[in-house]
């Protein structure tokens, strides 16, 4: 089950590999290991709708900065993490640009809730639209 | 010091708040220990061997007497009456139950501190000098960028779940007294031909099975792009290490296969990046916290003369008190070494000693020094003679800064589920071989430091004289090192030959100690000799 929070429609087509959505003209979906260098999708934003991010192991924290390039970059489209995608990580998650959550084992609605609502303030800006307290601070 | 205001208190409160809720999915079995483990790790919550092991930050080293009382508090009500000041500057308590855990960091939380990233693998708690703000030699006072740095990695979204450990360290002085060249990231403030201030950075150091010296990355970088230029290299570290082997995904490893030139290119280029997003702090953000670092207000026309007529005080100011920059003041290390005692262990009685000697005479300031023991930074030269007295009468008067009991050992197998051999011990004989006060002083500057496996928790590597405990078919062995250093002149240390037992070890330690005493240069410390006349004459006094 996928975890959105996006406005928009899925886009189900179903995600390809890096290598075949940079030859594949017609491909609007990509899939993403970690480890691969998402900078290689940024000449092909316009005809890019959905990013799904592999996590392979939660703790293995590629995707983090693989998502934050991609939202620095500009891209505005879908941006999911797949796999071993935890409740206890989701916050940071969020924060990096992911929209969407495609976990292995499901997620407690609840404890997702309670995690993204915890911390009041961030130290720092980020992929999402919180506010640094650093900028609270000087108005 | 710096002083939160509510939005540092809410984010710690809330992170009471989420560390409680994960102990009690973890107690109810609603998550694995494997999925908790980096979770409690990130809150400073070891398992060890007989219990877990809580590590607190005390950012930058610094501590006011209240809270200092706290720890002495925790000590009392959570642990066994006492905690361990530690090689990062914070203090770990060793008998701690996970279900207290958040109770504990509640208490924290009380007294403006926490255990946020003092272990796992994240940006742990940032070290600096711990003369920073009183030393005679500095150019400015580095705690400031040490506190913005706190903030800005405290809970980035980006880089909390790193290849492995990631250490800072920032001084402002040509004399080195973090180590420096042991971080995987370290700054040195400096000022260029416009007065204005900058870093000297430096990357890619650290200790554990492979030692690397960290190498300058940048001569200058404007002080007000340091976030940037931090983000840089995490995010260069972050998608390129290895993720395979946890024993080659430290920083250091990175840069050495990649070589410095073709690191520092990658950094300088994901640099670019990373300045234009606009997320470095500005400088009105730096000043609101420099003004929390603001100097005491130092009395001025005060006396420099010390009564010396008491000759184990005057003994006692010689070696324990260093030049302050203010006249009229000294600094004054409190040494935490006592012959025959664990290193860096101090019961609950003698923090909340030390807190009334900081808060009567020292502007109710306390440090930590990376070679565990305490500072009280700012002290009248007048007042010496009383803060002398109130630390003797805790036990805390013991003279050998720097000298070869004043000795750094991790905790080794007495405690750590790592550990292949007891560090403690060894520690303790030599220092008991060595005691008598003359001996000590003849001998002069000899930094001793004993790690019980190859992780180098206690500093070896870096050792003038380093012990490296193994275990060799199933007993304890000690190998020797020697002409390591942790200071400006950084170096690391070099193994002997065949390991020893742990009295052969301290015989080991002796006879490079004599061989020393024969060949020295008058005026030259260990580190000197060793260094001038090589490797071979000591190897030789020690196996003969």
């Amino acid at each position: 089950m996928t975890l959105r929070f996006r406005d928009d429609d899925p886009h189900e087509e179903p995600a390809v590999t890096l290598d075949c959505f940079l030859t594949q003209e017609d491909a609007h979906a990509v899939r993403v290991e970690a480890g691969e260098d998402v900078r290689q999708l940024i000449p092909h934003f316009d005809r890019l709708k959905l990013v799904e991010i592999a996590f392979p192991r939660f703790r293995d924290g590629r995707g983090y900065s693989a998502a934050c390039i991609l939202r620095e970059s500009g891209y505005t489209g879908e941006l999911r993490a797949e796999g071993d995608v935890l409740v206890d990580q989701i916050l940071f998650l969020r924060r990096c640009g992911f929209d969407s959550f495609a976990p292995v084992q499901p997620l407690d609605a609840r404890l997702v809730e309670h995690a993204l609502k915890r911390f009041p303030f961030v130290y720092q800006a980020a992929a999402d639209a919180a506010v640094p307290v650093w900028k609270l601070r000087h108005g | 010091m710096y002083k939160y205001d509510l939005y540092d208190q809410a984010i710690i409160d809330a992170r009471v708040d989420e560390f409680r809720d994960q102990v009690r999915r973890r107690i109810a079995g609603e998550i694995t220990e494997d999925q908790f483990k980096p979770l409690r790790l990130k809150n400073g919550l070891y398992l060890q061997l007989h219990a877990y092991m809580l590590r607190v930050a005390i950012p930058y080293g610094t501590l006011s007497s209240r809270q200092l009382r706290m720890l002495a508090r925790i000590a009392r009500t959570y642990d066994r009456g006492y905690g361990h000041f530690t090689t990062r500057q914070n203090i770990q308590y060793h008998w701690i139950k996970l279900e207290q855990a958040p109770d504990i960091l509640a208490e924290l939380a009380t007294v403006e501190m926490h255990a946020i990233q003092t272990s796992g693998e994240s940006i742990r708690n940032i070290s600096a000098d711990h003369y920073a703000g009183a030393a005679a030699d500095e150019i400015e006072d580095p705690r400031p960028w040490a506190e913005l740095l706190r903030q800005a990695t405290t809970f980035h979204p980006e880089f909390s779940y790193l290849p492995r450990k990631f250490k800072i360290a920032v001084t402002a002085s040509p004399v080195d007294r973090a180590a420096l060249r042991w971080h995987d990231f370290a700054l040195r403030i400096v000022r260029d031909e416009a007065r204005d201030t900058g870093f000297e950075v430096f990357a890619g150091g650290g200790m554990g099975r492979t030692p690397f010296l960290a190498y300058p990355i940048r001569a200058f970088l404007p002080a007000e792009q340091i976030f940037s230029y931090l983000q840089a290299v995490l995010r260069v570290w972050n998608r390129h290490a290895r993720r395979d082997n946890i024993h080659k995904q430290r920083m250091k490893i990175l840069v050495h296969e990649l070589g410095e030139a073709e690191f520092t290119r990658q950094v300088e280029e994901e640099f670019g990046h990373v300045l234009k997003l606009g997320t470095d702090f500005p400088r009105v953000e730096y000043e609101r916290i420099s003004a929390h670092f603001a100097p005491p207000p130092f009395e001025t026309g005060l006396s420099e003369d010390i009564d010396r007529s008491d000759p184990e005080f005057a003994l006692w100011v010689d070696r324990q008190t260093v030049p302050h920059k203010a006249p009229g003041y000294a600094i004054v290390n409190v040494s935490l070494k006592k012959v025959g005692g664990i290193g860096g262990d101090v019961s609950a009685e003698q923090m909340d000693a030390v807190a009334d000697v900081a808060e009567a005479f020292s502007f109710d300031e306390l440090r930590v020094s990376h070679a565990q023991n305490l500072v009280l930074p700012h002290v009248r030269k007048q007042d010496l003679y009383m803060v002398w007295q109130a630390l003797d009468a805790a036990g805390l008067a013991d003279i050998n800064l720097d000298l070869v009991t004043d000795i750094i050992a991790c905790p080794g197998l007495d405690y750590c589920s790592l550990a292949n051999a007891r560090s403690i011990p060894v520690a303790q004989k030599i220092a008991t071989r060595f005691a008598d006060l003359d001996r000590q002083l003849d001998v002069g500057e000899l930094k001793i430091k004993v790690s019980g496996c190859i992780n180098a928790c206690g500093h070896h590597h870096a050792g003038h004289i380093g012990i490296l405990g193994v275990d060799r078919k199933g007993t304890e062995n000690y190998q020797l090192l020697l002409g390591g250093s942790g200071a400006e002149d950084a170096s690391p240390a070099k193994i002997t030959g065949p390991g020893f037992d742990e009295d052969g070890i301290v015989d080991a330690v002796e006879r490079a100690v004599e061989r020393y005493r024969a060949l020295r240069d008058p005026g030259e410390r260990f580190l000197d000799t060793y260094r001038r006349v090589g490797f071979e004459p000591f190897k030789e006094a020690i196996y003969g």
